[in-house]
């Protein structure tokens, strides 16, 4: 498990996004098993995991917050700090690998001089090594936010950063 | 009646490439002709031709267009479903196939040597449509088991089938629904394993995609033959189609009442709730993925018991993934026999497996067990692009490991792959080529696994660490033969005192190229050389006589390592040097090689 870092960005979240996340719980707290689906169901609402939305799953679910922590910190999915607006994810998985991805991956971290996981002083981009998205035929992969590039090179990477600047 | 149809692959693969709108463009076009009653689009699950995607095929002729953009839409529509005129610039062309000639899409190498069972809708019905799974035979095999058979002869039949688990161990999957069925109690569930945590896989999610009441006529079978009540699919979350096919599915098979209390009017019950994973690869190994199920921490535990005694919230549970699933309903339909006539002694039926890496026809290939490796690349995966020369194909993902050219013609089986160092996994089959460095495959393999290592045990928590940093050693040129002991040694610990199969086989991409590309090793530790080209470390940039002496290089040398006059040729300082590869980018005459 890769080690944790914690935001220093004060949190943001709105009387609406703590009601929609209430009321959610409400239903998810009846299930078996309910504090996954209810990490899932607030990163949806909140973009991420602070510690403030961890105690309001605490309270819902009458579960211990070393307890959501424990699972929050567990799955990669899950994200304690707030993403970047422009979210870069460089597929790492194999195929894309041994096509290059690899190297990809380093051209970003250079331009945008942060490592993977992280994002810009800024808050602008968000730069992420992400498991395999399954489109193994367009390998080397990436995606900005939604958007899918396929057969990436190197050399379209200042490309691909102008165009979502 | 329809006289054409239109199939539009909605794939990952193909949506990512816009079939969406691909779809939504046919749709208007036909309308827009007035043809909505003559000709049907409809939006299917993978072909299994990725690299070709967007991939759309029309009927009755079977043309297969390839890379369609939405522009195409309309020259289609004008000229194949209007005039009847075939597209011919937009076919894929078949490499035996002469210019201009439509082969039904049976007859390309492709598909010619595959054999579609689990697959067996997958590009052909509507995913999200559950009258056309009905038309392929779909939620028949569910109905003989609850007219024909009892659950102990269900059980039986799969037995006699020999299918075995296709998520990787291979075990036999008639004797895990037996000891579920033995075993006590009242409550009892039904999981599917369709958390595919293997990089480069894509198998599960394509079934998922093209063929979701598959699933669920399985897991209802499966329910009838151990005594369950209740199901769980357990998807990546980052399989969003998937999951919104699976929900859609559902839904309809409940409406149908084909799921739910009471179904098809008998006393069986049975229902289905999806459980999202998010994003853990130890969650793949059955009692970690049941502890995520429960809402905590993915850790594996030691067995026994086993999950068919004491599973999911301490009930008896049976635990197959997607892949043996979607086989179940075909087999109680077609029978044992039907079955077991395919593949090897021990490995029977076919197997699914998601082709990728350095190979021409990227994409999802299902063949029967015992076909031999070189058909799989070389006829249908199309061998390598480039003119490059093979290397090793690995399979098993994280877990496996690399096959070398000399074992190509060794039939595919479980216990085959296994012989010569790697697994049949859950089905990723990545090619390499000359370009690939081994030693940096393996360190690919090693930080996946060392990140996803649960840190519950020691040997692969600690073990991992250090296995990686032996490969970072080696590939930057600081390690001795020793070092290559060690690891070794260091290996087989691992896999001997590790709790789960992520431990235990985490050390094979390793021990595999250890064995087949030592060579590569000793080039790394003692020449201080990557012979691929790859380990920046150990490269060093040269100037060739490609050279103008255009100065571009020196310029945007950052740390002034180049030199030489205008117009000669220039000279780069090893160092001085800081291999950035820049100079490689920037030069204009491919002057600037590495090696």
């Amino acid at each position: 498990m890769s080690k944790i870092k914690l935001t220093k960005v004060p949190f943001s979240g709105t009387a609406k996004q703590e009601k929609e996340l209430r009321d959610k719980l409400a239903t998810i707290k009846k299930m078996d098993g309910a504090l996954m689906p209810a990490l899932q169901a607030a990163q949806d609402i909140y973009g991420y995991l602070p510690a403030e939305v961890q105690q309001i799953i605490s309270e819902e679910l009458d579960i211990s917050l070393e307890e959501i922590f424990g699972v929050a910190t567990f799955y990669s999915q899950f994200s304690l700090n707030p993403k970047g607006n422009i979210e870069i994810s460089i597929c790492m998985g194999t195929a894309c690998y041994v096509k290059g991805s690899g190297e990809v991956l380093d051209k970003f971290k250079e331009i945008l001089k942060i490592d993977a996981g992280d994002c810009t002083a800024d808050g602008k981009y968000g730069l992420v090594a992400t498991r395999c998205i399954g489109c193994c035929g367009l390998a080397p992969v990436l995606t900005v936010n939604d958007k899918v590039y396929g057969k990436v090179t190197v050399s379209d990477v200042e490309k691909i950063i102008e165009e979502n600047s | 009646m329809y006289r054409n149809h239109i199939l539009v692959c909605g794939g990952t693969g193909c949506a990512s490439g816009n079939s969406q709108q691909i779809f939504e463009e046919f749709e208007n076009r036909i309308r827009a002709k007035g043809l909505e009653e003559e000709v049907k689009v409809i939006m299917t699950g993978c072909f299994g031709l990725c690299a070709c995607g967007p991939v759309v095929v029309v009927y009755p002729e079977g043309a297969f267009y390839q890379q369609v953009k939405v522009e195409n839409v309309k020259e289609i529509v004008n000229e194949h479903i209007v005039k009847g005129r075939i597209v011919s610039h937009l076919l894929y062309k078949d490499k035996t196939a002469a210019e201009e000639q439509i082969k039904a899409l049976n007859d390309t190498t492709f598909y010619k040597n595959q054999h579609r069972v689990a697959l067996k809708n997958c590009g052909y019905i509507d995913p999200e449509n559950i009258d056309e799974y009905i038309a392929y035979d779909g939620y028949q095999a569910l109905i003989k088991c609850y007219q024909e058979l009892t659950p102990q002869q269900v059980i039986d039949i799969i037995k006699e089938s020999g299918l075995r688990g296709r998520g990787g161990g291979g075990f036999p999957t008639g004797l895990k629904w037996q000891f579920t069925k033995n075993a006590p109690g009242e409550v009892k569930y039904v999981c599917c394993n369709a958390d595919e945590g293997d990089p480069g896989a894509f198998m599960d999610r394509s079934v998922l995609e093209g063929d979701p009441h598959a699933l669920i006529e399985a897991m209802t079978i499966a329910g009838y033959a151990v005594g369950a009540e209740q199901g769980f699919v357990y998807v990546r979350a980052e399989y969003p189609i998937a999951v919104k096919r699976l929900q859609i599915a559902i839904r309809q098979a409940k409406e149908y009442g084909l799921l739910g209390k009471n179904i098809l009017g008998t006393k069986n019950n049975f229902d289905l709730e999806i459980r999202l994973g998010s994003g853990a690869f130890v969650c793949g190994e059955e009692t970690a993925l049941m502890a995520s199920i429960e809402g905590k921490r993915g850790e594996p535990r030691p067995r026994p018991p086993f999950p068919a005694v004491k599973g999911l919230f301490g009930k008896p549970t049976l635990l197959n993934n997607v892949e043996t699933f979607a086989n179940i309903p075909q087999i109680i339909l077609k029978g044992a026999e039907w079955f077991s006539s395919m593949g090897t002694d021990k490995s029977k039926g076919t197997k699914v497996f998601a082709l990728g890496g350095k190979i021409t026809n990227t994409g999802l290939v299902e063949i029967p067990m015992g076909t031999t490796l070189r058909t799989v690349i070389e006829d249908i995966g199309g061998g390598i692009p480039g003119g490059k020369k093979f290397k090793a194909a690995q399979t098993g993902g994280p877990s496996g490991g690399c096959i070398p050219a000399k074992y190509l013609d060794i039939p595919i089986d479980y216990d085959n792959l296994i012989e010569i160092g790697s697994m049949m996994g859950s089905g990723g089959l990545i090619v390499m080529d000359e370009d690939n460095c081994m030693v940096d495959i393996a360190k690919f393999f090693l930080e996946f696994t060392q990140e996803e290592s649960c840190g519950k045990c020691t040997p692969c928590r600690i073990g991992t660490k250090r296995l990686l940093e032996y490969l970072e050693k080696i590939t930057s040129g600081k390690a001795d033969l020793q070092d290559l002991e060690d690891m070794e040694k260091l290996c087989y610990y691992i896999k001997d005192n590790s709790l789960c199969g992520l431990g235990q086989t985490a050390p094979n991409p390793v021990l595999s190229t250890l064995r087949y590309f030592k060579d590569e090793y000793i080039a790394h530790v003692v020449d201080k050389k990557c012979p691929a080209g790859v380990c920046k470390d150990l490269l060093q940039y040269f100037i060739t006589d490609n050279c103008k002496g255009c100065t571009l290089c020196a310029k945007k040398c950052p740390v002034g390592a180049i030199s030489g006059k205008v117009k000669e040729k220039h000279v780069i300082d090893p160092e001085k040097c800081i291999k950035c590869g820049v100079c490689m980018d920037v030069c204009k005459f491919n002057a600037v090689i590495k090696k």
